[in-house]
């Protein structure tokens, strides 16, 4: 069970909602991830094409908390500004803040979304920060108040996995909030280890949306994320250098 | 009336009086938009009480997909 801000989820995947083949695709991928958090994002609307199809006119808004996120800001004030909008959808109270520092890494603004996360606290919201996987940035957040710490694997889209698995152990381990690995996740493996690192739960999108077929790495990431957490709680062998037999030594009819 | 909606430069009928008539007139009463206006979010409830008047600068935002 993943609980944010007493919301208890039984899905550890929060899932994108951008870059999808079509609409049917989607909604198939997201029925078969079984992940009851969905990402958006808040842009203008095309005014004169407005019989336009809208994915969230395809779902059922009771069945999913969506997370929408201030993806385009560069400053606290703009994500503040992103997430005021998001919230007077009246869908949504949670919010994914993302400052953008550098357009050609996409990695985040670690001043900024500090910034924009004691705002938005201070405002009422549910608030779920996109981060770089640094330690003490994440208790910087977590000392503001956030509901959960959201470090991210690599870049976005990049599906370079978790390049620095030890920063995210000590992220998790120090944690007092969920810890939810955001961006950079390519394959199952790496949302598996991300869980067995002890991640409380992975958000992805490219992942899933540009996979040669999407609906079945929608299944194939759920599976993944639920043996990686498996796996972490029912803990792991130490690594050792040498052999250790798996079969009795004793008792060999040969030799 | 001249307004800028969306950052563009446009011309509605001077009848277009309010939050709830100016999307009435591009037909997105029935959509899922936010709006704002000269920088404040005219909440969904008070769109017929938001006047609209020249010069205005509109903002109307959606959900779309993304990450």
């Amino acid at each position: 069970m993943l609980t944010i801000a007493n919301r208890n989820f039984h899905s550890r995947l929060l899932l994108g909602t951008g870059k999808y083949p079509d609409y049917s695709i989607q909604k198939q991928a997201v029925e078969v991830s079984e992940a009851e958090i969905l990402t958006f994002s808040v842009r203008r609307m095309n005014i004169f094409e407005a019989d336009q199809p809208n994915f969230l006119e395809m779902i059922d808004t009771d069945r999913y908390t969506l997370l929408p996120n201030t993806a385009g800001a560069k400053t606290a004030e703009e994500a503040v500004r992103t997430a005021k909008l998001a919230k007077a959808s009246g869908l949504c109270d949670m919010i994914k803040v993302e400052v953008i520092g550098d357009q050609r890494t996409l990695l985040p603004d670690p001043i900024e979304t500090l910034k924009a996360s004691k705002i938005l606290l201070e405002e009422g919201f549910i608030v779920l920060p996109y981060t770089s996987d640094d330690v003490m940035l994440a208790k910087r957040l977590q000392d503001l108040g956030v509901h959960a710490i959201m470090p991210g694997a690599s870049p976005i889209g990049s599906g370079q996995g978790i390049i620095n698995p030890l920063n995210l152990q000590f992220i998790v381990e120090q944690s007092t909030v969920p810890v939810i690995v955001d961006a950079g996740i390519g394959s199952p493996a790496d949302a598996a280890q991300a869980m067995e690192i002890g991640a409380d739960g992975v958000l992805l999108n490219t992942a899933v949306s540009q996979a040669e077929d999407p609906v079945k790495m929608a299944r194939a990431m759920k599976l993944s994320i639920q043996g990686g957490r498996l796996g972490y709680e029912a803990g792991r062998i130490p690594k050792k250098t040498y052999a250790t037999a798996s079969s009795p030594t004793e008792g060999m009819s040969i030799g | 009336m001249k307004l800028f909606i969306n950052g563009e430069e446009m011309i509605v009928p001077d009848n277009v009086t309010n939050v709830e008539k100016l999307l009435d007139y591009f037909n997105l009463n029935n959509k899922a938009g936010i709006v704002e206006r000269n920088q404040v979010i005219v909440d969904r409830s008070l769109h017929a009480e938001e006047s609209v008047t020249n010069e205005d600068r509109i903002e109307i935002v959606h959900f779309v997909g993304g990450g």
